[in-house]
Formats: C-alpha cells, structure tokens, sequence
C-alpha cells in the first residue's frame, strides 16, 4: 500500500515537472524560429555568392572577412555610420533640452497661451507624417532650397520630436513639489537656474526614456530622411544600406555583410541599455 | 507660485522656456500641414512655379481612381491580418512568459529584437529569406508552395508582407501584454484556483476582461502602425509584383514624388490622416471609457 502511494507521488510529480519543461522547450523553439532571419544574415556574410546559391543553410569551411572589408568601403560604412551618430546625437540632446524648458513652461505659468499650444502640440500627435512630407519638402526644397543638409534635418527632428516628449514631460513633471523651486527663486535664484539646477535632474527618468525612444526612431528611420538627404556623403546608415543593396543586388554574401554592419549598432545600443529600451518603449506605448 | 510681474517679464519668460519649441513646430508640423491642406485645392506638378486653385477637384479624382481604391483595400487586408496575428502571438507569448520559465529575461529580450531594428534593413533580410532560403528549402524538399519565391507571386507577395510585420511587432505587443499580466492581482487567480477554475476558464473569465486595457494600447498600436507602414514595404516588395503589395503610404509617395502628381498625392495624404486620427482619438475614447469602468 505504502509502496503504491509513494510510487503515484513521483509519478506526480514527475508530471508537474514536464510541463513546464515542455513550455520551456516550446518557447526556446520559438525563439530559435524568431531569430533564424539573423541567424541567416551572420552565416551569409561569410561566403562567397556561389556557396549561397547553392547552399544558403551551410556553414563556411574557410571563413573568410573579405565581404565586411569590401561592405565597408563600398556603402561607405564610416560616412554613414558619423551622419546617423551625428544627427542623432544632436537631435535627441535638443530634444530633450527644448521639450523639457517647455513643458516646464506650459506647467508653471498657465495661461490661455499655454493651454492653447499645449493642446496643438497633443493634436498634432494625430498627424501621420505622410500627411505633411509633400508640403514640407515642397517649403525647404523648392522654397527655401535648404534641402541636402544634416542640421535642416536635425531641426525638423526636433519640430517633429518636442509634441510627444513635451506632453510626456508634462505627465511627469505635475508630481514635482513646487515648494522646491519656490525655496530656490526666494533665496534668488533665477528662472532659468532654477529649472536647471533644481527641476531638471527630477527629470532624469523621464530624460532616459524619451532619449531611448528618440534614438531608436531617428536612427532607424528612413522616410524623412531619404527626402532630405540627397548626395551620397550626407546619408544616414538606412539610407546608404538601401542604396547598397539596390547597387549590389545578386552580391548576397556582401549584402549580408552590409545589413550584419548596419545591425551591430543598434544591438550593441540594447545590450549595453536592455532595462531602459524596454521600459521605454513600454511608456512610449502608453504615454 | 512666485509669477513675474509685467509684460515684458512675461514675454521673456516665454521666449527663453518655449519660443525655441514653439517655433519650431510651427515651422516644421503646423504651417506644412496647413499648406497641405491648400495644396492639395490646387493642381501643381511640383516643378512649375505657377498654379491654380482647383476646388475639391483632386478629392473627386481620388474617389474616381480605381488604382488609390486597390491600394486602399489591400491596405485594409493586410492591417486586418496583421492586427489580429500580432495580437493573437502577443499574448500568447506573454501570458507564456509571465509563468515563471527559466531564463524568461532572456526570452522576453529576445523576441523583442527585431524591433530594434529599422524597417528596411528588416525588409532586406526578409527579401534574402523569401527569394533565397524559402526557396532553397522548397526544392530541396520538394514543396511547391516554397519552390518559387513568394515575392515574385502577387497572390502571395501581400502575405510575406504580413509575415514580416507580425514578426517585427509581436515583441513589442508582448511586452505591453507582459505589464498588463504582471499587473493582475495573484488573490484573483489564486481564489478562482481555489474554487476550481480550469487554466482555461481562468484565462477566459478573469484574465482576459482585466487585459481589456492592454488590449486597447495594442489594438490601436497595431493599427496605426498598419495604415502608416512604408520601410518594409519599400525594401521587401516595393509594391510589386504588379502593384499586388502597394500600400496606402506607397501609393501616396508615388504619387507625389515619382508620377509628380503633388495635388493629388497630398489630397490622398489627407485621406489616410483622417483615417490615422479617427484610430487614435477612438482609442483615446475607449481607454478613458474603459479606465472607469476598472
């Protein structure tokens, strides 16, 4: 009888144990299905198009880094790599430093003005950027011929940007005590200084995540860019990894390459932020 | 609050904190997307310098052109199949990953991956994968519906469509699932444990009616991202083969910027912005409605 009980106990308890091995091993395949792409990518950058075409499922004999160093000079790796840094950079530093002077304002001295830009500001939001690209290039290009230009770039980030971290400012900033400030303006400190030495660094959290959703945007992104930027030394790394592949289109083994280049950045940037991206993108979602 | 007095004062403060954003955005979204709206009442072509005022008359040939209606509806199926394949994994994942599985960090991080990365470069990997390996597989293994590539086949280019993007944002819907699940109270589940509800009751009557919120975000998440999708269009298909895979947003660059068609292109824009915005303000509407309710 004894030895009965015991013996369906382990049974049991074996059971218990399978399932979640099974959802374990179910999920790890799954992420083995979601990652083959890159997979693909990494293995193919190492051959020649000859070894793809006739096998692009296997593994190189001779590992060879001729396609990275060819990638590199051909789709002029650097070039884009410093514009994308540099557009980026700049334009999630002005963000961050214009969105939140902003919000500060619209929060501290309420007034009809405020209201009112604070409300275009969260309409815009609505606004899909397809809807305004024709009229815009047709004011910078036509017009004003500033077009192929970084820094009209970096400006029009920033245009596009302050809406969404102005209002996320906002949200944040109503939970800072105002007695702070007050303390700091009595014993004469300016307004400026005060929201510098005294407000901003509240904001830190708030700084992180909108830095980490502003950069994932403007590095990833194509469409704007691809209307401002024209000549080959201003493009951003999507721009140029387009433009690569539509030259070299049959070379795989060089455009895996290519696209294995151009993805080291951004897994390198969630590697080194993991926590932050995801909360980030979290908070981005539901704002 | 100490204010400043005077007006001049006032205009300062104003100028330091908020004339830089303010003008800015004005600059770049407000007058633009005013201008829009004339420019699409005229007929310019984007080259002469000279044009005129036409009315409605670029609204009614939209309306008339059968090709914007094509795109339109194939827009519509492709955002129906991927709104509800990316909700459907989404949650399935998460709810996956919020039981306590072993190494679920790096689960979690890994099917967030192909979000990090832009939508071209994605599109490229994919163009790789349909044209190259599917096909490879396919006549290796002699299945016909892989042996020749998806994207050169118009009954199936839109579906390699709905693959890459379910496959880029269902990491993303997962993680707003994951923090609606980690949310839920654990005396609720353990109480319907109690009086013996089933792992599928459970999840039917008490964990799904509290994702109501989740659901919402992501829904609307989804959809937007749908009717506005470009990047991976672009670099997978660019539209083709035979316009079999042309968006809503690839018709309207085409428009404007290769076929030079600026009025009609930008009355076409407008179309898709009232779309946009009747998706955000309803989701707006609904998770405000819902918030009481909670």
């Amino acid at each position: 009888m004894k030895d009965l009980r015991w013996q369906f106990e382990i049974k049991e308890k074996k059971r218990k144990n399978i399932l979640p091995f099974l959802r374990q091993l179910l999920l790890y395949l799954l992420l083995a299905i979601y990652l083959f792409p890159f997979y693909l990518v990494v293995i193919n950058a190492f051959k020649d198009r000859r070894a793809i075409i006739s096998n692009p499922l296997g593994l190189v004999r001779p590992v060879k880094l001729t396609n990275f160093s060819a990638a590199f000079i051909k789709m002029n790796y650097w070039q884009g790599f410093w514009n994308s840094l540099v557009i980026t950079a700049l334009s999630v530093v002005l963000i961050a430093f214009f969105s939140s002077m902003t919000a500060y304002y619209f929060l501290r001295y309420q007034g009809r003005i405020s209201k009112f830009l604070f409300f275009l500001m969260v309409a815009s939001m609505l606004i899909p950027f397809q809807a305004i690209m024709i009229p815009l290039v047709r004011i910078y290009g036509s017009t004003f011929k500033l077009l192929d230009n970084k820094w009209i770039l970096i400006y029009m980030y920033l245009g596009f940007g302050s809406s969404l971290s102005v209002f996320v400012y906002h949200g944040f900033m109503k939970s800072i005590a105002v007695e702070l400030e007050e303390a700091a303006l009595v014993d004469g400190c300016t307004r400026i200084q005060t929201f510098f030495k005294i407000v901003f660094p509240l904001l830190r959290p708030t700084t992180i995540t909108l830095v980490v959703l502003n950069v994932l945007w403007i590095w990833n992104d194509f469409l704007l860019p691809s209307l401002v930027l024209i000549s080959k030394t201003n493009r951003t790394l999507p721009l140029s990894t387009f433009y690569f592949h539509g030259t070299y289109t049959s070379d795989y083994g060089l455009l895996m390459a290519g696209l294995l280049l151009t993805i080291i950045p951004v897994i390198a940037f969630f590697i080194l932020m993991q926590k932050h991206v995801i909360s980030g993108m979290l908070q981005g979602a539901i704002k | 609050m100490v204010t400043e007095k005077g007006f001049c004062a006032k205009l300062k403060a104003f100028l330091i904190f908020a004339g830089p954003t303010t003008f800015v955005f004005f600059t770049v979204v407000i007058i633009p997307f005013l201008f829009g709206i004339y420019l699409s009442l005229t007929n310019w072509d984007g080259i002469a310098a000279a044009y005129r005022f036409i009315g409605w008359q670029n609204y009614l040939t939209v309306f008339q052109d059968q090709l914007f209606w094509k795109s339109f509806f194939l827009t519509l199926k492709y955002v129906f199949f991927t709104v509800v394949l990316v909700n459907v994994i989404a949650f399935v994942l998460a709810y996956l990953l919020t039981r306590g599985v072993k190494g679920e960090n790096f689960l979690r991080a890994g099917f967030f991956v192909p979000n990090l990365i832009g939508g071209i470069v994605l599109g490229l990997i994919w163009h790789f994968v349909f044209s190259r390996v599917l096909v490879f597989i396919g006549k290796s293994l002699n299945l016909s519906f892989l042996s020749y590539s998806w994207l050169a086949n118009p009954e199936k280019a839109l579906w390699a469509l709905v693959i890459v993007s379910v496959w880029q944002y269902s990491g993303y819907m997962m993680i707003i699932h994951i923090a609606g699940l980690v949310n839920i109270p654990k005396e609720l589940i353990e109480a319907a444990i109690i009086d013996g509800a089933s792992a599928g009751q459970r999840i039917r009557r008490i964990i799904l009616p509290l994702m109501v919120p989740s659901f919402v975000v992501t829904l609307f998440l989804t959809l937007q991202r749908g009717f506005m999708v470009y990047d991976v269009n672009l670099a997978l298909t660019d539209g083709g083969p035979f316009r079999s895979t042309e968006l809503i947003s690839m018709h309207v660059y085409k428009k404007a910027f290769l076929a030079q068609e600026y009025g009609i292109g930008q009355a076409q824009a407008f179309f898709l912005f009232i779309i946009v915005a009747a998706i955000t303000l309803a989701q707006v509407y609904f998770s405000k409605k819902w918030e009481v309710e909670m």
